[in-house]
């Protein structure tokens, strides 16, 4: 499954791009599972996406739990959490 | 009731005057509103704000529709300014319209509570100085915003 993945601010500057196409393996189920997969491929990445309990996503535009399932997404946004106000 | 409903993000000013002028002609009781503005002290020069452009409406406008379903308002207005800014530069308006103050100023500070926790603006800061860093989430917003759950 090819999903569009962004990154906001910290998390941006940390993985040096905000947005890249993936090919998802079997087994990333959801969101956690994401997270641990793109957090594995080390340098920014597990930099960003060190802290589990900071890391927010949204599919599409709603705002998604850990669990929450990633089957059809066709955008994902991680990001860390919102600062604005 | 049902309420005018205006959302906008733009890297521009905001009118303020006209844009409570407009709630005011919705011949309610009240307006009431917030005005949030860049903070200076502490060697701050700029704030950038980020925001993910595809889903920063739709929060916003989620966010306004709640408010206009909790309390009985004519008109609910948010707007939020992203880019470079800088201290004493307006960065938000919030503001509610409704035949009662009290439905006005409840529905202001839920809005600006909201908008704090659940729309996707990042600050990051710049200092005299050459450094820079991103605003960290504050638990205290969390918990400004928790007091308007609905959930037990």
């Amino acid at each position: 499954m090819q999903i569009d993945i962004l990154y906001f601010a910290r998390f941006r500057e940390a993985i040096g791009r905000s947005a890249e196409t993936v090919s998802l393996p079997e087994g990333v189920v959801t969101i956690a599972d994401l997270i641990d997969w793109l957090a594995a491929r080390g340098g920014g990445y597990a930099e960003a996406l060190a802290d589990r309990p900071t890391v927010r996503a949204a599919i599409g535009d709603s705002f998604a739990d850990p669990e929450t399932p990633i089957a059809g997404a066709r955008e994902i946004a991680l990001f860390p959490p919102v600062t604005g106000g | 009731m049902s309420a005018a409903v205006l959302v906008r993000v733009e890297t521009g000013d905001i009118d303020v005057a006209a844009e409570l002028a407009r709630l005011e002609a919705l011949g309610g009781g009240g307006v009431a509103s917030f005005t949030g503005i860049v903070r200076g002290g502490d060697g701050l020069t700029a704030l950038e704000l980020e925001h993910h452009p595809g889903i920063t409406l739709s929060m916003m406008t989620q966010i306004a529709e709640q408010a206009a379903a909790r309390w009985p308002l004519l008109g609910v207005t948010a707007i939020h300014r992203h880019g470079r800014l800088l201290p004493g530069d307006r960065i938000v308006l919030v503001a509610a319209a409704s035949p009662h103050r009290a439905a006005a100023l409840e529905a202001t500070a839920f809005l600006i509570d909201w908008l704090k926790t659940r729309a996707p603006f990042w600050k990051k800061e710049f200092f005299a100085d050459g450094t820079s860093r991103w605003v960290e989430a504050r638990a205290a917003d969390d918990d400004a915003a928790a007091r308007w759950s609905t959930k037990p």
